[in-house]
């Protein structure tokens, strides 16, 4: 009773209030400035919200879980940078609900795996990963390339990204669906595709332009990962934090 | 208390104690932990050997993956959290469960179809894909209004107590139901794509949605994992050893600083990442700090022991408890150990990780839990002992071995991939290509998945002999060890 503790372990309220105050100060102090401080997102060339088909790959990537095993997110070692590329940026994920850094990396990074590999490596490596590379030990993800993409609702996707921050202009969730159709068979209006969502990689990515599979959006994703930022013109000395 | 009051104590006797729900809660316990372990044997063998995938969808490991933590964290661990609370509560409380059994009720079947309907979810590619929160948003919502329901239960059933003080495992268990609920409404606030579909979008974004996640993620560790179960600890142990907790001082101080430097420790998972290092290097401080009030509560634990040694050589299921507290102060010396910035550049997206995770998982959650179980089983179903402790002997000992094996592959493994990741060569190339140590890991793999069997096969043993028990049945045998006599003075 000396430190006057009684006053808590009698009184359920006084204890929770008091437990409520105790564990709330660490996230607070953590948080709140991530969101006031304009340092903690850098200032670079390039960043633009996904494409839709790039959206659609996203949200089959997060489906799939896998960034249980490979991550987005490059650190500042020399071993990473030769082996991945220019470490990441904050500014990267900025459009990511969301993030996908991932937390082990039982396969590689990919967060620069963007043309990489080319779409034929691709679709052979998900119908048929050990047929590329013996020992790996991803599982085969065959289905991608018959399963039609279901997309008929993209632009509900984009319109909920606005609501929670992701810049997308009316245009833009206009044009979702024929944005996504150009981007998967190369025909239609890719001018205005690529005017929306510059950089955007068009083609059959399945091989197949005759329908658009879940195999399309997917390597349309990886395609883009880590080609947005122009490094050539990034200062990093600017950012320091 | 007057001579009055403690006559009509007597003749009250205890009030009728809730122990249906507490019986249905164990026995989910059981059910899951069987199911959980199960599917992580699984998914390390698909690490292993990867044609277990089976090129179907609803098989691959990134979907199974959150079917297993799922189903160890919060469908194992949640149901003997609800349940040894729910029982401590009333117990220390000497007092019913507030709300009735059918509000009790709700709160179990509704915490099932919490776990089904997120589980069901992962195998369909239903999930955010945020770590250890992955159910979408409609199964967030359902768990909101079941969580409410256990704190409204677990508070009001506090407040109609029968003794002057809370007792300290209430304090826990408390502390982990508010933060649970807290650290649940801010990581899955989410806008659904249409109130008729499953997908939804985060809030937020980037770097802000991962700390927000890992503000999140290590403090599913800190309350659910550790706040919770140490509720366990400090009622269970004093318990079954029948000695009085070792320190109450040492169980306040350790208990506010706990829960107040726990919540500070996210951002040790995002070293090296696009996070500000400010907010890096908080997380590393608090995470060394934290070292000090987690062994506070393993001292606590293990030295309530104190006149009461022996027990741990004739009594296995006491034996479970004070190992989970030994593990327990292995793990959180080497979870700060692992927030060191300079450790964690090797330790990070390696399997040391995961051995970190699993040392602490099965040697601390899963072993306080069996204990707790083996514990409340003969007692909720009225028998007079288990039908066999040489059993849970046998589950005792197969379970430890298959936690060595587990720890240890995956220390020489994560180890040994960190180093490759980082080896160059004497031209000043990188040594190893990514695939070399891809296939370095296989044995590694394996005997982490023997490790898996065994303590799969320990978890067996258990429901047998709890089968047994709740049966009536009792087995007879010698005692596990007689206890051997000590001359207490020379003889002459």
């Amino acid at each position: 009773m000396k430190f006057g503790h009684h006053i808590f372990e009698r009184n359920v309220i006084i204890l929770a209030v008091a437990i409520l105050i105790t564990v709330s100060i660490g996230g607070l102090v953590q948080l709140v400035p991530l969101y006031t401080m304009e340092q903690t997102i850098e200032q670079v060339e390039g960043m633009r919200p996904y494409s839709p088909l790039e959206l659609a790959g996203r949200n089959i990537y997060v489906r799939e879980g896998c960034y249980a095993c490979h991550s987005q997110q490059i650190r500042p070692f020399r071993d990473e940078i030769e082996r991945y590329g220019h470490y990441s940026l904050a500014a990267e994920s900025l459009y990511d609900h969301p993030f996908q850094w991932g937390s082990k990396r039982t396969g590689p990074d990919l967060a620069r795996v963007g043309g990489k590999y080319s779409n034929d490596w691709h679709v052979a490596h998900f119908v048929d990963p050990r047929g590329i590379v013996p020992e790996t030990i991803m599982p085969a993800y065959p289905f991608f390339a018959t399963k039609a993409l279901r997309f008929h609702n993209i632009a509900d996707h984009l319109r909920s990204l606005r609501v929670v921050g992701v810049p997308y202009t009316d245009e833009q969730i206009d044009n979702a669906v024929r944005d996504l159709r150009a981007q998967a068979t190369g025909a239609g209006d890719v001018e205005g595709l690529l005017a929306r969502y510059p950089k955007a990689v068009v083609g059959s990515f399945d091989g197949d332009p005759s329908r658009i599979t879940e195999l399309d959006a997917v390597i349309a994703y990886l395609q883009m990962l880590g080609t947005l930022v122009d490094f050539t013109v990034y200062e990093p000395e600017r950012d320091f934090r | 208390m007057s001579a009055v009051s403690a006559t009509a104590a007597a003749v009250e006797g205890p009030p009728a104690y809730n122990e249906d729900v507490i019986k249905k809660f164990t026995l989910a316990t059981v059910f899951w932990g069987v199911v959980g372990f199960l599917v992580g044997v699984y998914i390390a063998l698909q690490l292993a050997y990867p044609q277990l995938n089976l090129g179907l969808e609803w098989f691959t490991f990134g979907r199974l993956r959150p079917v297993h933590t799922s189903a160890v964290i919060f469908a194992f661990g949640g149901n003997a959290l609800i349940a040894t609370s729910l029982y401590c509560v009333q117990r220390t409380c000497r007092a019913s469960l507030w709300g009735g059994p059918a509000f009790a009720n709700f709160v179990f079947w509704g915490y099932q179809a919490f776990i089904v309907m997120a589980a069901a979810g992962y195998v369909l590619g239903i999930t955010q894909g945020k770590e250890y929160a992955e159910p979408e948003w409609y199964v967030d919502l359902w768990l909101t209004i079941v969580w409410v329901s256990y704190l409204v239960i677990f508070v009001g059933t506090l407040m109609r107590r029968r003794e002057p003080h809370i007792y300290v495992a209430n304090w826990f268990f408390l502390a982990f139901i508010v933060t649970i609920a807290m650290l649940h409404l801010v990581n899955n606030a989410a806008v659904p794509v249409s109130l008729a579909g499953t997908k939804s979008y985060i809030v937020w974004s980037g770097v802000q949605d991962a700390m927000t996640q890992w503000w999140y993620g290590h403090n599913a560790v800190g309350f659910f994992l550790t706040a919770g179960f140490l509720g366990i600890m400090y009622y269970f142990i004093p318990k079954q050893a029948e000695r009085p907790i070792y320190s109450y001082r040492l169980s306040i101080v350790h208990f506010w600083t706990l829960i107040f430097l726990y919540i500070w420790a996210g951002p040790h998972h995002l070293h090296y990442t696009a996070l500000p290092e400010w907010a890096q290097t908080l997380g590393m401080v608090f995470s060394i700090m934290l070292w000090m009030p987690s062994w506070g509560g393993m001292i606590n634990g293990i030295m309530t022991l104190s006149g009461a040694w022996d027990k741990l050589r004739t009594d296995p299921v006491l034996r479970f408890m004070v190992a989970s507290v030994a593990f327990y102060g292995m793990a959180t010396f080497e979870g700060p150990m692992m927030s060191i910035r300079a450790v964690n550049s090797l330790s990070h997206y390696t399997d040391w990780t995961i051995g970190h995770v699993h040392s602490g998982a099965l040697g601390w959650v899963a072993f306080i839990s069996f204990g707790a179980v083996y514990y409340l089983v003969p007692r909720l179903w009225q028998q007079p002992r288990l039908y066999s402790v040489r059993l849970v002997n046998w589950h005792f000992w197969i379970s430890t071995l298959g936690i060595i094996l587990y720890i240890t592959a995956m220390w020489i493994s994560g180890i040994m991939q960190g180093l490759m990741w980082r080896a160059y060569d004497s031209l000043g190339f990188l040594q190893y290509s990514f695939i070399e140590t891809v296939a370095a890991m296989h044995p590694y793999y394996v005997i982490r998945a023997l490790g898996g069997v065994l303590f799969f096969a320990g978890s067996l043993i258990m429901v047998y002999n709890l089968w047994r028990t709740i049966r009536g049945d009792l087995r007879t045998e010698a005692a596990v060890q007689t206890p051997v006599r000590v001359a207490a003075a020379p003889a002459e």
